[in-house]
């Protein structure tokens, strides 16, 4: 690399002309260009070689490219799915049925996971050592230990160390858990529970309108007002009176044992359990060490200055801490979400059928390899992109100004 | 923090258990009641722990059957009979002290890079050497040893030669593209974004998939990789993004005087960043390079989908044997140890760095 | 000097009796006796780990004393959340490091404590809000965030919140030790203004024999947990009784 010339060019200091002495692949803007233009060269010619081989082998395999075959029909069963599905759909369908498993994995597992990481990570801070102590051992178990092993694990413990249908664990009227999965009951489509759904919904709509009312009214007269209190009635307590009313109903839709299997209620499946109590309890322990952090990264000062002001401690918390604490934890705290549902691709290793075990029965049926991988690319940038967009997004909209 | 030099810590006016107890179990109402609500838990959860563990558990037998009739326990007899499988996979039995020595080698050179007193320029040459041996050892064929083609291996020292050589190579390419990602040619930023940002964003078991099943599709009739190179070169193309990442992240907190103080010296780009940018930044990444790697480690037992016999597919291999069929848990917890013991070291040492930093930060 | 007359009509502001706190083994303030009155102003100094800034923030119960009483305005301070609560209403707090709440505006800083704590409505809180930041002569920087500020800034801005709830005390803990030098001498300004237009009682822990001369009724100097001295500036400075404050006198006026 020329780099002689230019040190001395530049040593031997700037006021003389370019033109007149360095000669032009000095000029650092030249330069920029040449290299440029090589790697796009470089990369553009390892990408046309890759793609003649990959034609070349295509065509020697007799393979067509192209998604044509996804309107072609599957053939095979897919064990759990949201909407209807049979093996005469064709493979479009099962993708989808794949993307569906994969989302809803996803959506539980971040919703379970941020409530326990949560409680975990505040209680790294408690002041109870034994709390604090069994927390942070937590912590260190679960993420010292490959999530794939930790999947095989609970997998190995639902499927061979729980009972058969027949003995079943009976913890509560109702549940069943068994080598088959969890079966719950599901309270049978009645009027009454449609009234509460709609009161809950009601009471949503509500409760936004309360909070509005409550902070103008403040505003103005600077009198509170207890929203907490009166939310959770009107959420909760709402859509049980109108149950009540309706002359509370009791039916459920209730498993039952017949034959080898239970018919009847709710049930999740032993590798949707084994693939979610896993990712839970795997990103648990990187979300709480993102909310301890998160609320440790606020100090102390501030705190102090708040209850110095008088504030108490949940209006510190509330008003001071929390929405400091937030600006640490949102960024990490995406990115966990992000992995939550890239990880729950491990799905393949346990026969879960999420988009990655669709597809890979697929490119192994048809032999669309590069198709297969391409639409399994596809849907996780897809997500990764979105939510991206949207951690920018309110990166921005939170930012600290500062000078 | 104010005049008062004193950290401000919990108030001890004495010392003594009873005053301990109450400072830190007994502190108020709600902490009580956590307290007793833990030991309620440990007092229901830790003996029937302890019982499965070691006090019935069974250390002598011949199969699962005579293990479960012989107690109620792990049936760590299993672990008796297949640690070898597990530890080294299908290598030959009487040559495993190979591997077991590549072993020691690897822990050996990653303690002796933990020291600051090697943090050398023979480094680097010292572990290009270490990997010349491992591959000596793994493959034989010369000096005596016997010739092991590589669908043999497995088992831990995979495990290692997987992670170490995936972090090794990645990390000059992730120093590049990091380079390149915050470099003003656009061209180049463009194709190193890319890269970063699809890697990132689709799952790790995917490139494994890709690297299996596309790889052969890539290259020219007649150039076949076999599956250890494939899923080698799946965990690089991983590992470098992330890896880029971090030291994008050391890069980006390094003030811009320090660029321009290497500008002003006159120092070229390369000069620039070999003599000034790249070992402030990359001691700042210290910490975090090792968590990479720790997440490298954890992550290699992914090959274990496209089917290499790595320490977890090894794990999932014991217990294949009719005789000893139902003893996975034990399996698992074996090898759950073996990673934890890894990780959990190379955990602690990150933390210990980070506050070796911050202090010597703050002075 | 220390002993005030012990009148029901002219109860003392603030009483300390045989305080003494401890961390871990550290003995930190030892048997502290002070008695502050209504309107006094009072300068804290001494060397650094001398305890005076522990001592002010017992006074409103940044730190609990382990031993001893203290009581503010009638109240004494225990594990009682709402006596604590009922003492930080009136005593307001500057800190050495100004302790803004970034994600706030000025304004929102200022009007926190009057409309969650004292409930004031928001117009009304706002309005007072102005009133002390054109005291503390920066109104026309309501609408920024504390990060867009100077030091000496912010740390006006502090004094305008503390000021915001109307404290009966105004507590300072070291206010100019991180200003830059430039800017110790606006914030002074601020406090001697202060000191002469209200009637507030203010503890100082402060370096500034200036202020210290201009504005206190009495000096004290601690070491080591103690109260060594105290007297009125005039004397404190021309005829300092211990030598311990004889050495640092002439350490801090050394330059």
């Amino acid at each position: 690399m020329a780099a002689h010339p230019a040190q001395t060019g530049a040593t031997a200091g700037r006021p003389i002309p370019k033109a007149s002495r360095a000669v032009f692949w000095n000029d650092p803007r030249v330069r920029g260009i040449f290299y440029q233009i090589l790697a796009v060269a470089l990369i553009g010619g390892a990408v046309w070689w890759l793609a003649s081989n990959t034609i070349e082998n295509l065509n020697s395999r007799n393979i067509a490219t192209g998604f044509h075959f996804l309107g072609r029909e599957a053939g095979f069963d897919i064990g759990e799915n949201l909407i209807d599905y049979s093996p005469a759909d064709s493979y479009f369908k099962a993708l989808l049925v794949g993307v569906l498993n994969t989302l809803r994995v996803a959506v539980i597992g971040i919703i379970l996971a941020t409530i326990i990481g949560t409680i975990i990570g505040i209680a790294r801070l408690s002041k109870n050592w034994l709390v604090a102590k069994l927390a942070s051992i937590y912590v260190e178990v679960v993420r010292n230990i490959p999530l794939i092993l930790q999947l095989f694990f609970w997998y190995s413990l639902i499927t061979e160390f729980l009972p058969g249908p027949r003995d079943a664990l009976h913890p509560m009227a109702g549940v069943f858990l068994s080598n088959r999965g969890l079966k719950f009951p599901l309270p049978a489509h009645e009027f009454a529970y449609d009234l509460a759904m709609v009161l809950f919904a009601l009471g949503l709509i509500a409760a936004v309108a309360l909070g509005h009312w409550a902070k103008k009214r403040q505003d103005a007269t600077g009198r509170h007002f207890p929203t907490a209190w009166v939310n959770l009635g009107l959420i909760v307590g709402l859509p049980i009176a109108g149950w009540l009313l309706a002359g509370a109903p009791l039916t459920f839709n209730a498993p039952v044992l017949q034959g080898f299997n239970f018919v009847g209620g709710a049930s999740l499946s032993p590798e949707f359990s084994a693939l979610l109590l896993g990712l839970v309890i795997y990103t648990a322990g990187f979300i709480a060490e993102i909310v301890r952090s998160g609320i440790q990264a606020v100090g102390k000062g501030q705190t102090e200055a708040s209850l110095a002001l008088g504030l108490s401690k949940g209006q510190t918390l509330r008003l001071i801490v929390m929405p400091q604490a937030l600006r640490v934890i949102v960024p990490p705290m995406t990115s966990q979400y992000l992995n939550i549902t890239k990880n729950s691709s491990l799905a393949v290793a346990i026969g879960f059928p999420d988009i990655v075990s669709v597809a890979n029965t697929t490119l192994n049926q048809t032999g669309q390899a590069i198709e297969g991988i391409a639409i399994i690319m596809a849907v996780f940038l897809t997500i990764s992109l979105s939510i991206a967009t949207f951690m920018n997004w309110y990166n921005k909209h939170i930012a600290l100004v500062e000078r | 923090m104010s005049d008062t030099a004193i950290p401000t810590a919990m108030p001890k006016p004495i010392a003594g258990p009873v005053i301990w107890l109450r400072a830190n179990l007994f502190a108020n109402p709600l902490n009580a009641i956590m307290t007793v609500l833990v030991v309620w838990f440990l007092v229901m959860s830790l003996p029937a722990l302890l019982d499965w563990l070691l006090l019935d558990a069974v250390f002598q037998a011949d199969s699962v059957r005579e293990c479960r009739a012989a107690g109620s326990g792990a049936c760590w007899a299993f672990i008796g009979e297949k640690h070898r499988l597990i530890l080294f996979g299908l290598y030959p039995y009487e040559e495993q002290w190979r591997p077991l020595l590549v072993v020691l080698l690897l822990i050996a050179m990653a303690g002796v890079s933990c020291l600051r007193r090697f943090w050398t320029k023979w480094l680097a040459p010292m572990w290009i050497a270490t990997l010349v041996v491992v591959g000596i050892l793994m493959w034989g064929g010369v000096l005596g040893l016997s010739y092991v083609e590589n669908a043999r291996w497995g088992g831990l020292p995979l495990t290692m030669i997987l992670a170490f050589v995936a972090i090794a190579v990645a990390f000059p390419l992730g120093v590049l593209l990091a380079l390149g990602r915050r470099s003003n040619l656009p061209a180049i930023r463009a194709i190193c974004t890319i890269y970063i940002e699809l890697v990132r964003g689709v799952p790790a078991v995917s490139l494994l998939f890709m690297a299996s099943v596309m790889l052969p599709l890539l290259l020219p009739e007649g150039m076949n990789i076999d599956k250890l190179l494939r899923a080698q070169i799946a965990l690089i193309v991983y590992a470098s993004a992330y890896l880029a990442e971090v030291v994008r992240g050391g890069l980006q907190s390094l003030s811009k005087g320090q660029y321009e103080a290497a500008d002003a010296l006159g120092l070229t780009y390369w000069q620039k960043q070999r003599l000034i940018i790249l070992p402030q930044a990359l001691r700042i990444t210290i910490p975090p390079l090792v968590n990479t790697l720790i997440t490298v480690f954890k992550d290699t037992s992914l090959v274990v989908i496209i089917g290499l016999y790595d320490l977890m597919n090894a794990a999932k291999a014991s217990f294949v044997d009719p005789a000893w069929r139902g003893s996975s848990i034990e399996a698992y917890v074996f090898v759950s140890l073996i990673y934890f013991a890894f990780c959990f070291f190379m955990s602690k040492y990150s933390q210990s760095i980070e506050k070796r930093l911050a202090q010597s930060q703050n002075r | 000097m220390a002993t005030a007359v012990q009148q029901p009509s002219d109860e003392p502001m603030i009483l300390l009796e045989k305080v003494n706190k401890w961390y871990g083994d550290f003995h930190v303030l030892t048997d502290i006796d002070l008695s502050v009155k209504r309107g006094e102003r009072i300068v804290i100094c001494g060397p650094s780990g001398s305890g005076k800034s522990t001592m002010i923030r017992c006074i409103n119960r940044l730190e609990e004393h382990q031993a001893g009483r203290i009581v503010v305005d009638g109240v004494e301070l225990t594990n009682d959340v709402r006596k604590v609560e009922a003492v930080r209403r009136d005593v307001g707090m500057v800190f050495q490091h100004f302790n803004l709440f970034p994600h706030l505006t000025v304004l929102q800083n200022l009007t926190l404590a009057p409309i969650w704590v004292r409930k004031t409505p928001k117009a009304e809180a706002e309005a007072t809000a102005m009133k002390y930041l054109e005291r503390v002569r920066i109104p026309e920087q309501a609408h920024k965030y504390p990060g867009q500020l100077s030091g000496g800034q912010q740390q006006r801005v502090a004094i305008a919140r503390a000021l915001c709830i109307n404290p009966k005390v105004m507590l300072f803990d070291e206010p100019t030790s991180a200003l830059d030098p430039e800017m110790v001498a606006e914030v002074l300004d601020v406090m001697i203004k202060l000191a002469d237009e209200s009637n507030v009682t203010m503890i100082c822990v402060t370096h500034e024999m200036g202020f210290a001369r201009s504005v206190a009724d009495r000096v004290i100097f601690m070491d080591r947990g103690q109260i060594v001295e105290q007297n009125t500036p005039e004397e404190f400075f021309s005829h300092p009784q211990n030598e311990r404050t004889k050495l640092f006198l002439s350490q801090i006026l050394a330059h």
